[in-house]
């Protein structure tokens, strides 16, 4: 990795120009050498100065002097005398219990979020370097099993909820993290099958790996939702849910199995016949050998692939699941706020940048930790 | 697809003007990966969608400039009817490009051998432009623009792009664009400096050191990722069902809730992406095959 400031035309830094006798000498200084070091250079900063501005004055207008924040009662005459003029954020105020929740019964609604909580203590856990041990196993399976209390209850007290009426962004991060819990192993499986010597092994796993990779998502949950029905024997009937958790899981395999393959063929053979030449056999020498080094090596592509999988998730709205994205379009569907989506849509895409953007600068903070200091 | 070269395009220029010197380039251009890249492709197409939807009606369409109209109807541009005649003409200037650019490698050659520059773009001219126009003449080929009008509730002449379409095309090219401008970008900053330093000491232009010395090295390292980026796009273009875009995965969808024929339909979605995947996948690595690395 080189980093930015290796580049010959990134911006230099404060600290690299000769240090001036004032804080406006130095500004100054920065301002020529980063904004107007040539003719060119002024005429675009000038150009998009302006456009920025403008969008920024424009933005501020729309979204914040003219917004309309609350309304009285449900009642959306205000908003919609502002529309066209300004945002209606009390659309938001309205219906975020429905986008975060969706149908989960009203006054039980404490249990996904503190399923939330859960989920993101849980991420937060696995972000720390120094609690990658094995227990940290123990403590992901501990926090689904407390997901899945908290989310069906029926014991402990808590009133039975069925998977029909849940929604919103507990069943986004419940699709993401299962798929990830069950399809990383699966990944694993696959890319060392991959590799295995056994020609059936090997060209059952590439056939795999290959068809899932070809098709789109979206043509695997319409097979999960329409096709693996009519295999099943009558009166076995899977939740809806658990079957697109189940395409996904194998759509996060294949993909993890390909980032998984590239680590192993970074570790060398040497490593291989150490191992064998030690006595152990095939599992005791990719356990404790071969993988660990393996995946340390695709921690930053691994990270990558979580993000884009996140995103995916939300494809199950085209087959119907009340992830965070169907309960925001379904939350427009109401007459009175009918127009008002873009506000809706723009509050949703906040949470899900929030989720992304912590990871993909977790993985250049973890890229910056590994690569060597250049 | 058009798609993958506007995105190309875009995705370039973007990449580039990260790593411009100009702070302000930069660092708009990194705002605009980061926002992109973090935010599901559904949900980006959803919010183009409403925002077309959101256009005023045909009467009052949006008229930046003289023939395009952009209204709740999608986007209307000016078109050129084309029929027999002008395909015998643009397929002459195809076949004009093609033979120029073998003709320039020839001459290339010949220049290596006695070291004395040849003109080239007197036979670009004729062979791409002149030609071409002769036959045109020749043939009678009338090249009249039709401006879409507007009639009643709706435009007549020009080219329409229905609001789902151009939802889509703006979803698929901006997102896919962010993605590839962190490729272009991490490829041009892996070519080493010291190449930079060499071409600047020369006395070579920049332009012409980042088109004629980084960009060919960087190349090696930017086509196979970008490969898969292809084959994501082509893959995303299927959510064209989820805002009721007639493309395959929506007819075939309908198709199946008419017949009930399921196994039938999904068997020909995932016939048909495989084909096209497997063809980009096969064209792109013939193509990283050209441009490797040749070491003797």
């Amino acid at each position: 990795m080189i980093s930015a400031a290796d580049t010959p035309r990134s911006p230099r830094s404060f600290s690299d120009l000769q240090s001036g006798s004032s804080v406006a000498g130095r500004a100054l200084r920065w301002l020529r050498a980063n904004l107007f070091s040539s003719i060119s250079s002024s005429l675009v900063t000038l150009v998009l100065l302006v456009l920025l501005v403008e969008a920024l004055l424009s933005f501020v207008r729309w979204g914040i002097l003219d917004a309309v924040w609350t309304v009285p009662g449900s009642d959306s005459s205000a908003c919609r005398a502002a529309r066209g003029l300004g945002a209606c954020w009390a659309v938001i105020g309205e219906k975020f219990r429905f986008i975060l929740f969706g149908t989960y019964p009203f006054d039980q609604q404490w249990r996904p979020a503190l399923a939330i909580l859960v989920f993101i203590a849980l991420f937060y856990l696995s972000t720390r370097r120094s609690l990658w041990r094995r227990e940290l196993i123990y403590v992901w399976a501990a926090a689904l099993v407390a997901i899945g209390v908290l989310m069906w209850g029926g014991v402990l007290g808590l009133p039975f909820v069925s998977q029909e009426r849940w929604g919103g962004l507990p069943v986004t991060l419940i699709l993401a993290t299962f798929g990830l819990a069950f399809g990383f192993p699966l990944g694993i499986l696959v890319a060392l099958g991959r590799r295995s010597k056994l020609p059936a092994i090997r060209s059952l796993c590439v056939l795999y790996v290959e068809l899932i990779r070809g098709v789109p998502l979206i043509s695997l949950l319409f097979m999960a939702s329409v096709m693996f029905p009519l295999f099943m024997p009558d009166g076995f009937n899977i939740d809806k849910l658990l079957r697109a958790q189940i395409a996904i899981v194998l759509f996060a395999g294949a993909y993890l199995a390909e980032v998984v393959r590239g680590g192993l063929q970074a570790v060398p053979r040497g490593q291989h016949e150490a191992a064998e030449a030690l006595g152990l056999s095939y599992w005791q020498k990719n356990a404790l050998i071969v993988l660990p080094q393996a995946i340390r090596h695709v921690i930053p592509p691994l990270v990558n692939t979580f993000i884009a999988f996140f995103k995916d998730t939300s494809l199950v709205l085209i087959i119907g699941i009340f992830d965070l994205l169907t309960t925001a379009k379904t939350a427009v569907i109401d007459p009175a706020w009918q127009q008002f989506s873009v506000e809706v849509y723009i509050f949703v895409a906040i949470i899900y940048f929030a989720f992304c953007f912590a990871m993909s600068r977790y993985s250049r903070h973890l890229e910056a930790q590994s690569g060597p200091a250049k | 697809m058009i798609g993958i070269v506007l995105a190309t395009v875009l995705g370039t220029m973007i990449g580039i003007a990260r790593l411009s010197a100009n702070w302000m380039l930069s660092r708009l251009a990194a705002v605009y990966v980061e926002v992109l890249r973090d935010i599901p492709l559904l949900l980006q197409l959803l919010f183009w969608y409403v925002l077309m939807q959101g256009l005023p009606a045909a009467r009052g369409a949006w008229n930046p400039v003289r023939g395009i109209y952009l209204s709740n109807r999608g986007l209307v541009l000016p078109s050129i009817p084309v029929g027999s005649g002008q395909l015998v003409v643009l397929a002459t200037a195809v076949i004009g490009l093609v033979v120029f650019h073998l003709l320039r490698r020839r001459l290339i050659a010949r220049q290596m051998l006695d070291g004395r520059p040849r003109r080239a773009w007197l036979w670009a001219v004729l062979l791409i432009v002149a030609l071409p126009g002769v036959l045109s003449w020749a043939l009678g080929v009338s090249w009249t623009i039709t401006l879409p009008e507007l009639r009643g509730f709706n435009f007549v002449g020009g080219l329409t792009l229905s609001p789902e379409y151009f939802a889509l095309l703006i979803a698929l090219v901006t997102y896919t664009s962010a993605f590839i401008a962190e490729i272009v970008r991490s490829g041009i900053q892996a070519v080493p400096r010291g190449q930079w330093d060499a071409a600047v000491a020369l006395g070579l232009r920049r332009s012409f050191v980042l088109r004629q010395i980084v960009l060919p090295q960087a190349l090696r390292l930017i086509v196979p990722p970008l490969t898969s980026q292809y084959l994501n796009l082509t893959k995303n273009s299927s959510l064209a069902v989820a805002i009721g875009y007639q493309d395959i995965v929506s007819i075939a969808n309908t198709t199946l809730n008419l017949t009930g024929q399921a196994i039938e339909a999904i068997a020909l979605i995932m016939l048909v992406f495989l084909t096209i995947s497997l063809s980009i996948s096969l064209f792109m690595n013939w193509y990283n095959a050209r441009i490797a690395l040749s070491e003797r």
